[in-house]
């Protein structure tokens, strides 16, 4: 585990920061951090997603450092935005947001996929606080977040829902009904993102099951998706794709953003080696320095 | 001399008691997949418009969707035919509703043989034993439509999901002011000493009418209906089986994996006793009039009274085998 946090980006006082620049700065600092983390806990463990947990980072540090209202010390607050993280293999990034975010110690990220432990492979949320929806099976996370927006209207609530997919999701059938229902029931608040990285875990998205034209998908299937292909590593355009949800109108949203599968390693970045490889300790000595070079940069650029 | 019997299809029951319901519970909320007016859900969706939700003939979203609303504390009951139910939804019932322990309702409409003219591709003869391998899943298979009313409130009170197993067809009232349903209790429907049948589902009416037939050849049956499958009532099983040493039973599914399964799993725990099975016998099934395709894929009255009387015949070899260890 890094301990390298500089006391000005200790969690709290990025939930604190009323500048949206620095916030944002601090934010892009933390997602790295958390990069960090997540590579030590997979080297240490022998297991894991490093591929698709490394290209969420940015993504899921955005929302629940700034976009999401959630209460680590009420897990199962009534009125909280949720998230579903369907791509639930890239749990190891997610449970280290929600550790940084108070939901549970962070040393407990070490017992990650160890017996006994609240951490599973894939999210749970019997077991870890702050998971809204147990992942794990792809293409589950549409539908579900699509319930979580219809339950909001009947109830005359205002929370948000947020589902995060990637390639997988969006290959299997389900997903498509998810969206089709979307577009009929039109829900408030209902956002999917979409974690495009290019690669699943047999190769290329184009190689397994090609997407493309993918807005066109989705604005056939009746959504208000946003014709920008936002950058999923940088936190003020991820900001930004958000501020855009929140001028519309006409729901359900989807945003695209382009990632890259194993980001912030030279040589797991844009390949599907890295999906559930095990980080062994070549990949540790040779990965680690390429990303602590990037943190300290973005440490000196706070 | 025969009182007249009343027949009531138990979809019917079902989506009365949704309407009901509908005015009590502002959290109930009723999804369909474009089967409602076949499962009877429409009178709820015109009661309660706001709480309806049509998915289309997209199984697996609807389950989902359920998912998703009862973890923001809306009670769902999803509907469509039990085949599609636990065939297109495997995963999503057990990946998210069951491994989450979500208050979902699962009506599995037209269940067994009742979907009769429609043919093998409709007819729901492995649900229960899906649906019972799965953790926190409660099963009730009602025997009329009195049963599933009672089931499907006792559904809304647990804490966890439920799958109700319904019929197409009216079948007699059989349980009209008798003590309520209860989740994992047997109804001890007769006194007997020689065979135990247990029965769920429509032909517990057959089993209580073999029952009467086998009386006048003087064999005492110990009749249990058993309309909650999983959990069994395992210590009324025992208790009859201790006693008759001879069990059969009887039910609307294939011979594997159902009531029958469970029972022997029970038994083989508890009691070990002589078994046999009324069911289909591991086969696909076909087109027809609903109580001529039970009687071809023997359930009915005779299959019953026949295998009991088999049974029954077998026994003396138990009996002596019991002396000898004296």
């Amino acid at each position: 585990m890094t301990t390298l946090m500089a006391s000005r980006v200790e969690p709290g006082r990025v939930l604190a920061e009323t500048d949206r620049g620095k916030k944002a700065a601090m934010m892009q600092y933390l997602a790295q951090k958390f990069r960090v983390d997540v590579f030590d806990i997979l080297h240490e463990k022998g297991t894991g997603h490093w591929g698709g947990a490394s290209s969420v980072a940015e993504i899921l540090t955005t929302l629940y450092f700034d976009a999401m209202s959630v209460r680590p010390e009420e897990p199962r607050w009534l009125d909280r935005d949720r998230l579903v993280l369907s791509k639930g293999h890239a749990s190891a990034i997610l449970y280290t947001v929600l550790a940084n975010r108070g939901f549970f110690p962070a040393e407990e990220l070490h017992t990650f996929r160890q017996i006994n432990s609240r951490l599973q492979g894939h999210p749970c949320m019997n077991e870890t606080p702050g998971v809204d929806m147990s992942t794990g099976a792809l293409g589950h996370g549409m539908s579900v977040s699509l319930g979580m927006a219809m339950a909001a209207r009947v109830q005359k609530k205002a929370y948000w829902s947020y589902v995060i997919m990637g390639e997988g999701c969006l290959d299997e059938g389900q997903t498509w009904e998810g969206i089709m229902a979307a577009a009929k029931f039109k829900p408030e608040r209902l956002v999917a993102m979409i974690d495009f990285n290019g690669y699943q875990l047999d190769g290329s998205n184009d190689e397994i099951m090609p997407l493309a034209p993918l807005f066109e998908k989705f604005q056939a299937f009746g959504w208000n998706v946003s014709p920008t292909l936002w950058n999923g590593h940088q936190v003020s355009e991820i900001l930004k794709s958000l501020e855009w949800v929140r001028q519309q109108k006409d729901w359900p949203f989807a945003l695209i953003y382009q990632t890259k599968k194993g980001r912030g390693i030279s040589f797991t970045e844009d390949t599907h080696k890295f999906h559930g490889a095990v980080i062994d300790d070549q990949h540790y000595a040779n990965g680690r320095p390429e990303l602590l070079k990037t943190l300290a940069e973005l440490e000196a650029a706070l | 001399m025969k009182t007249e019997v009343k027949l009531v299809a138990m979809r019917d029951a079902l989506g009365q008691a949704l309407v009901e319901l509908g005015s009590k519970m502002p959290e109930l909320v009723v999804l369909d997949a474009d089967v409602s007016a076949s499962t009877k859900t429409g009178g709820f969706a015109k009661a309660f418009p706001e709480r309806f939700f049509n998915v289309g003939v997209a199984e697996a979203n609807m389950a989902d969707i359920a998912a998703g609303m009862a973890t923001a504390g809306l009670r769902p009951v999803i509907n469509t035919f039990s085949l599609f139910l636990v065939l297109k939804c495997a995963d999503q019932i057990r990946n998210t509703i069951c491994y989450n322990n979500l208050p979902v309702v699962l009506a599995g409409a037209y269940g067994g043989l009742s979907d009769s003219y429609d043919g093998a591709s409709h007819q729901s003869i492995l649900d229960v034993a899906m649906m019972r391998t799965l953790p926190n899943m409660v099963v009730i298979v009602p025997a009329d439509a009195v049963e599933m009313k009672q089931a499907l409130e006792l559904a809304l009170r647990r804490n966890g999901p439920t799958f109700i197993r319904g019929c197409r067809n009216e079948t007699p009232v059989l349980f009209e002011g008798a003590e309520p349903l209860a989740i994992g209790k047997a109804r001890k429907l007769r006194d007997g000493k020689d065979l135990t049948i247990v029965a769920c589902g429509v032909p517990v009416v057959m089993a209580m009418e073999a029952a009467e037939q086998l009386a006048k050849d003087g064999i005492a049956v110990d009749l249990l209906a058993v309309a909650t499958v999983k959990p069994i009532d395992a210590e009324a099983l025992a208790a009859s089986a201790s006693k008759t040493k001879t069990v059969l039973v009887v039910e609307e599914h294939n011979i594997i994996g159902g009531l029958g399964g469970a029972v022997a799993e029970a038994l083989g725990k508890h009691a070990p006793a002589k078994m046999d099975y009324i069911g289909i016998q591991d086969r696909f099934t076909e087109s027809g009039e609903y109580n001529a395709l039970m009687k071809k894929y023997g359930i009915s009255v005779e299959a019953i009274v026949e295998k009991a009387k088999a049974l029954v015949a077998a026994k003396p070899a138990t009996k002596k085998s019991v002396r000898k260890k004296r």
